[in-house]
């Protein structure tokens, strides 16, 4: 402990170094900004910026994409706030709850939360780096496919469990994001499956980003045209700092599920293959689930901001512990990082911690530094933000409907993929008609193809036996999984069941 | 607030001018180049093409990024495919491992051929070694792996990357040769089946030395024979499979391809890129640390023909070993 914390303190004395501090003040600059735009995310930015490092030390170097990596999780919840489309796959969560609070004249409420969220998020989850990072580096391990299915499964309960929503069109929703999730090659066999009309683009299967910029983008602003006739006037209020005093009051209301989904994103994100975009959005299902009022989700609850928010940031520093820990990235970004770390002269894996400290503990420092200087240049610039939505209405429209196309464009290069946005949007909109829920839609594309992929490894490991999932003496992990599925699952029947008992009892 | 945002977006505008208006002679990148990689993160052939996107950005040898993009779906198929249908594309080169030759003639309906993309040049050729976990202390030799499978019978894990992919084949053709049966899963990448054989999810792999070096170096993972013809520098003490009398050698290709009808002069930029590469102290000495073979940089049309000839030599094997042995059908 006391080893731990000299390290520390030689870490968070190297994060002050004049070119340190000066790589994460530019990182989380850059990152906010690239983060923001759709489009852009934090893969692109770090494989883009990476070049740069070449002219500083490795420390420097890995400290300016971290301090990336980070600032674009916060940026990312800014378009997805103002503008209702996801600045990034991990932000998707984010406009679930974020976008109706705008509408709301609440922009700015919704950005402070997902500032501090993210804070949150991100510090525990360095403290919990700091302390576990070995330990939880085997914890990581004994995560075999079993394990990683059983998470899925979880996941996929959080979202069923409780609410509002029509449970069978959230399961309608989940099964047809499941099978837009299976278009494409099939993942074991190899084999084209689903190839809608024969076409050869539909191979290369239904990107996430597509979708979700889909239906939040168009979808929805389509919903809010027919809805208000193009009438519409956002509230736009001033930032003060009386606000934010007044915000900050109001933490309380969300920090229960901001430290749960701080928690989960971090443990999500250590697991290789997962990352930041599921551990967002299970986040969101677990808040929403453990919600007193799990109705007003999705039409502007503050800790549906927060959740996803939370996860995001803690999933990103805890995809860096497989990296540094087992060589394995944890995320689409932490595989750049590990390319650079590979140039550097730096061989990742389980003997870094006992060959680099200077790098591994520099990295630490800076993580916590990076926090504080993040969480301040996003609440300065908040007000800045939101005046995007003191444009009209008439005027601000078409510029989404634009960054949709070029948000798509950019991600996968293809105008297929922006016809097919086209495309979901007008689905989402319809869905949106009907009243059925599209966020399991989502939920699904993103991790269907995780829990096939673990299901059928898991299934061909054990030679088809089911029980391979809830065996306890091989698997309890996965078995302490499946069991909370279940209950979360159930817990609607039962508070349904428990509702109208007492409203029998009133009558 | 707003003229100090400004002011370095006005300052990267301008520096971006100046890049744009430098003279072009030869054919060079007008936009960042797709690198794709045929396989999932932290596998071999990700770790070495993310090395060599570093290099050439260190080196600064194009005027345009590498931007490294992974596409390991279906053994390959989703990047085979991916890349046939960027064809006449001067912004995309690929790096490829053996599942360039066994995914196309395992699914022929996938519609690739992979000789009619244009080679630009063999980086190296990669190596597979027979991995367990440490805590197998009945595990010492190959003699005594044999052993262990034959009593655990189907239910022996092996990891690989992916039916029809190099391990797979790898591991039909041991099936065949010592004459037992064992389960293969498949995970989305080398780096994840090596981190599993560590977690004892699988029981062994055939990792690339790359994959296993970090595990190897931390005493959790020991190689109990290598498939080449000679032993490694890297691993001295390990036998190769021919010592013991067992006829199996065989290796994975490394090298970078562009799409078909590649233009001429783009073809040209991306062969000395790679060569330069390939020359450099930091690939050569990666090469030694990581057991590849790299004495010359096979190019061009010569690389032309050494995909021909392999092409031929898969398919004499899988038909051997029969496809439904690779992909478990």
């Amino acid at each position: 402990m006391v080893e731990i914390a000299d390290l520390l303190a030689a870490g968070l004395l190297q994060s002050f170094e004049p070119l340190n501090f000066a790589m994460i003040l530019a990182g989380c600059m850059a990152g906010l900004f690239i983060g923001a735009m759709p489009g852009l995310g934090s893969v692109n930015g770090v494989a883009i910026l990476l070049p740069v490092t070449f002219l500083v030390p490795p420390t420097a170097a890995i400290i300016f994409l971290a301090a990336l990596y980070y600032g674009a999780m916060y940026g990312g919840a800014i378009s997805s706030i103002t503008l209702g489309i996801p600045g990034a796959s991990t932000a998707v969560a984010t406009v679930f709850d974020g976008r109706p609070m705008a509408q709301k004249g609440k922009a700015n409420q919704a950005m402070m939360a997902a500032a501090i969220a993210s804070f949150i998020g991100g510090t525990i989850s360095i403290i919990l780096f700091t302390l576990f990072a070995p330990p939880l580096a085997e914890v990581a391990l004994k995560f075999g496919p079993q394990e990683e299915f059983a998470l899925m499964i979880l996941a996929f309960a959080t979202f069923i469990g409780l609410g509002g929503d029509d449970i069978p069109k959230t399961i309608f929703s989940i099964l047809l994001g499941l099978v837009m999730a299976a278009v494409g090659f099939d993942i074991i066999s190899g084999k084209p499956r689903l190839i809608f009309f024969d076409l050869v683009e539909f191979q290369r299967g239904i990107g996430f980003l597509v979708l979700a910029i889909g239906i939040y983008g168009i979808g929805e602003m389509l919903w809010t045209l027919e809805q208000t006739g193009g009438k519409v006037k956002l509230d736009y209020v001033k930032t003060t700092w009386a606000e934010f005093k007044k915000h900050l009051g109001q933490i309380k209301a969300y920090l229960p599920t901001t430290s749960l989904g701080s928690a989960l994103g971090f443990f999500v994100g250590t697991l290789p293959a997962a990352g930041a975009t599921p551990a967002s959005l299970m986040a969101y299902g677990l808040a929403k689930t453990f919600s007193k009022d799990p109705d007003s989700f999705g039409k502007g609850n503050i800790a549906g901001v927060a959740a996803p928010e939370a996860a995001n940031n803690a999933a990103s520093t805890g995809s860096m512990l497989p990296m540094i820990t087992l060589g394995i990235p944890g995320s689409p970004t932490t595989a750049i990082l590990l390319g650079g770390m590979i140039i550097w002269g730096l061989r990742p894996g389980p003997l870094l911690f006992a060959n680099n400290p200077d790098f591994v503990w520099g990295l630490i420092g800076s993580m916590y530094v990076a926090n504080f200087v993040t969480v301040a240049l996003n609440l300065a610039l908040i007000p800045l933000f939101v005046r995007v939505l003191a444009m009209p209405f008439t005027i601000l429209t078409p510029i989404i409907f634009i960054l949709c196309f070029v948000g798509v464009f950019a991600t996968t290069d293809r105008m297929f993929d922006v016809w097919l946005m086209l495309a979901l949007g007008l689905g989402g909109y319809l869905l949106r008609k009907l009243n059925y829920p599209v966020a399991p839609a989502v939920l699904a594309i993103v991790l269907g193809p995780l829990a096939e992929r673990s299901m059928r490894q898991s299934l061909i490991g054990s030679q088809g036996d089911v029980t391979t999932f809830i065996s306890i003496s091989e698997h309890p992990i996965s078995l302490g999984c499946i069991v909370i599925a279940v209950m979360l699952m159930l817990y609607p029947v039962w508070s349904n069941y428990r509702r109208k008992l007492a409203n029998r009892s009133t009558l | 607030m707003k003229q100090k945002i400004l002011r370095p977006i006005l300052a990267m505008t301008g520096a971006l001018a100046m890049i744009i208006a430098a003279p072009a002679q030869a054919w060079e990148p007008k936009k960042p180049v797709e690198f794709i990689i045929m396989a999932g993160t932290g596998g071999g052939a990700d770790q070495i093409a993310r090395l060599l996107q570093g290099l050439i950005e260190k080196k600064g040898l194009s005027p345009r990024p590498f931007i490294p993009i992974n596409k390991p779906g279906g053994s390959g198929a989703e990047a085979l495919r991916y890349l046939q249908d960027k064809a006449g594309d001067d912004h995309v080169v690929m790096m490829t491992l053996n599942s360039f030759y066994t995914t196309p003639i395992i699914q022929p309906d996938l519609g690739v051929d992979p000789t009619g993309f244009t080679p630009i040049g063999l980086m190296a050729m990669d190596t597979f070694l027979l991995w367990v976990h440490t805590d197998r202390d009945d595990i010492t030799d190959l003699d005594s792996y044999v052993k262990a499978v034959k009593s655990t019978g189907k239910s022996w894990k092996v990891g690989g990357t992916g039916s029809g992919q190099e391990d797979s084949v790898l591991t039909a053709m041991m099936e065949a040769e010592f004459g037992y049966n064992v389960t293969y899963i498949p995970f989305p990448g080398g780096g994840t089946v090596a981190k599993n054989l560590i977690g004892k999810q699988i029981d062994s792999t055939v990792n690339n030395p790359s994959e296993q070096m970090a595990f190897y170096q931390a005493g959790s993972s020991k190689p109990l024979v290598q498939f080449t013809g000679e032993r490694m520098a890297a691993f001295p003490d390990v036998p190769t499979a021919k010592e013991l009398g067992i006829g199996i050698e065989y290796y994975m290709q490394r090298s970078v391809n562009g799409p078909p009808g590649m233009s001429a002069g783009a073809a040209k930029f991306y062969r000395n890129l790679f060569q330069e590469l390939f020359d450099s102290k930091e690939w050569q000495d990666f090469c030694t640390s990581d057991g590849l073979t790299c004495d010359t940089m096979i190019a061009g049309s010569d690389l032309g023909e050494f995909h021909a000839t392999q092409y031929v030599a898969h398919e004499k094997l899988i038909e051997q070993v029969g496809a439904s042995a690779i992909t478990g059908e």
